[in-house]
């Protein structure tokens, strides 16, 4: 076995817009040739702000979309050459954790129905009887009870739904699961206990995660390795603790400083660096670095050349100029 | 349902307070009662007073209201897109208000309305002006939304989650604008967040709200210092922070935030609560000032401030 579960390898995603009456037609670049690897057991976190491809890149590992270029490797099988039994065992294999947990529970099923309904349809267990007891075993896993299996929805907090939206996915009993934007959506308070919740699943159960999300904070706390992408593009991939304490590219570095921290102290001695305009659109990025038109440390080739990422230290990946 | 009750606040001229809270802990109705914006039908306001600038909100009547509401109290939503008329220019969105309230004509208010848009930072603003609200980027519309709210120099403008649909770097650039122009004008600021680090980098003094009451209030600095309320101590130390070594664990809250509709008895955060005892479960406890300045609402204050 290798040591890693998923390769992406120079992946695109371009979707095609507009082209209606007397209007122009372009090309959205959402993902513009992405490489990374995820290892077994480790959570990679992906962030960056809006826009910048995070999700696009989430859904093609998820074959939710198919790349306009490159390839994905899961465990070192391409997903472009399995034919359609295969592609459904890897459906099961690869699961998501949402977001929104209400907009992505079935509001007329209960929980129990559920978490026991892919059970049936990947016949992981084909005992209808016994699927009661396996949907228990689910609910405890996630810290809800059994009682909670008659209920719908629309009757559970933010953060229990969200607990039966990790239950699902761990009813297919994935290798990989795709955490997209999953604790946004909650609570203050109840963030912690979700986070603790997918940290304990991974110890004693081996997961590994991709964790997509644009709060900094968690994701330093959940990944051991990080992915900062900008409208596009990857720009800097490295250790957790590399990242935090010298993030190399500038755009990791304002989106770092632009994170407030709470005490009020240190916020005030603390450096700001307040990017210039906005994240130009995908469907005509800048030329050369995409970053260039907002970055405080432009140079002229900046717009020229599109930067390559290196190697800079080992482990810490930079696509810049000028580091 | 009391989604708000006995809650007291007060701000000062050009000053910034915080107003911190979960979903649905009251922060925002309380705004919203402010500006006498609730529902009628719905909703009530049965008690308490609403002082600006020495007057009774509550006594003024709809009339001498709305002479109020936009000019001297101004608010920025949450979700520019939604608080903007999507079929009326930006340029007559602007105009409006300075066109009732401050009776400008159309050529005075066209030339205040460039200016604001200067100030708030746009660019190109007479091209600016005749173009429609789904033109502009996020980022943009709330620049936007806080150049109506400055529009007729109001003394006091309700903040309510004003960068919450934002990226980090643009949220820092609204911030940034939002104290800038507050400080320079003089204007009062009144932010609701659930964001403990928003909170700490742009207020003099923070509330925190619980399940419809106040339950805690100091200067920004002291607060983050030494939070007294059990449950400022567990939302402050629940949260990863980018300054400190990383936990191994996080340290939540256990449970989840009360039903408005059906409270218990006595304090609403004690079913939570790792300092509970027997009276907590009897009567809500009053807000005091164990510390001049730094008011907290808990049976077991002594015994958790104790505690360090």
């Amino acid at each position: 076995m290798s040591e890693s579960l998923l390769e992406v390898r120079d992946l695109s995603k371009h979707f095609h817009v507009g082209g209606g009456i007397g209007r122009p037609s372009g090309t959205v670049r959402a993902v513009d040739g992405v490489s990374f690897t995820i290892r077994r057991g480790e959570t990679l976190g992906l962030v960056g702000e809006s826009g910048c491809g995070k999700t696009t890149t989430g859904r093609c590992i998820m074959l939710l979309e198919r790349p306009s270029g490159g390839s994905i490797l899961f465990d070192g099988v391409d997903l472009a050459a399995l034919d359609a039994a295969q592609l459904r065992d890897m459906r099961r294999r690869v699961q998501v954790i949402f977001q929104d947990p209400y907009a992505s529970l079935n509001p007329r099923m209960t929980v129990g129905q559920i978490i026991a309904e892919p059970l049936a349809v990947h016949g992981l267990v084909k005992d209808k009887s016994k699927r009661g007891g396996r949907v228990r075993e689910l609910l405890e896993q996630v810290g809800l009870l059994p009682q909670h299996a008659e209920r719908y929805p629309h009757q559970l907090s933010g953060g229990q739904r969200q607990r039966v939206g990790i239950a699902r996915a761990l009813a297919m009993e994935p290798a990989l699961i795709v955490c997209d934007e999953p604790v946004s959506a909650l609570d203050v308070s109840i963030q912690a206990q979700i986070i603790n919740l997918l940290e304990d699943l991974q110890q004693r159960l081996g997961l590994t995660y991709l964790f997509i999300a644009h709060d900094l904070s968690v994701v330093r706390h959940i990944s051991d390795r990080v992915v900062v992408m900008y409208l596009g593009k990857v720009v800097e991939i490295a250790d957790r603790e590399a990242l935090y304490a010298e993030p190399l590219h500038p755009y990791s570095r304002a989106l770092l400083s632009a994170v407030p921290i709470p005490d009020p102290k240190l916020e005030a001695r603390r450096e700001h660096i307040v990017l210039r305009g906005e994240v130009p659109s995908p469907l005509n990025p800048p030329s050369g670095c995409v970053f260039h038109p907002r970055c405080p440390m432009a140079e002229p080739r900046c717009s020229a050349q599109i930067p390559l990422s290196r190697e800079i230290k080992p482990g810490h990946w930079a696509a810049c100029h000028l580091v | 349902m009391r989604a708000v009750d006995g809650v007291s606040w007060d701000i000062e001229e050009g000053e910034t307070v915080a107003l911190v809270g979960e979903s649905g802990c009251g922060k925002s109705v309380s705004a919203l009662s402010i500006m006498r914006l609730l529902p009628e039908v719905a909703a009530r306001v049965d008690g308490g007073r609403i002082l600006f600038k020495g007057r009774d909100l509550l006594a003024l009547s709809e009339p001498e209201m709305q002479h109020v509401r936009g000019r001297e109290i101004a608010m920025v939503f949450q979700e520019p897109m939604t608080s903007l008329n999507p079929v009326l220019s930006v340029g007559r969105q602007l105009t409006e208000g300075l066109e009732i309230h401050l009776r400008m004509a159309p050529d005075a208010a066209h030339a205040r309305a460039v200016e604001l848009l200067g100030m708030v930072g746009i660019a190109d603003p007479e091209r600016r002006l005749r173009q429609y609200p789904h033109h502009f980027s996020g980022g943009m519309r709330q620049r936007l939304m806080i150049a109506m709210a400055l529009a007729c120099n109001p003394s006091l403008i309700l903040a309510d989650e004003p960068t919450t649909a934002l990226d980090v770097t643009i949220q820092a650039q609204i911030l940034e604008l939002m104290r800038e122009l507050s400080r320079k004008l003089g204007v009062a600021l009144l932010i609701i967040t659930h964001n403990l680090g928003v909170v700490a980098r742009y207020a003099d003094r923070v509330n925190v709200m619980y399940a419809g009451r106040i339950i805690e209030r100091a200067r920004a600095r002291e607060l983050y210092a030494s939070p007294r309320h059990p449950y400022t101590r567990g939302l402050l130390r629940s949260v990863p922070r980018l300054d400190e070594p990383r936990r191994a664990r996080l340290d939540p809250i256990d449970g989840q935030p009360p039903d408005l509709a059906r409270l218990p008895q006595g304090c609403a955060f004690a079913p939570r609560c790792a300092w509970r005892a027997p009276r907590c479960g009897d009567a809500v406890p009053p807000l005091n000032a164990p510390v001049a300045g730094h008011l907290t609402a808990c049976w077991e204050d002594e015994r958790v401030a104790a505690r360090g």
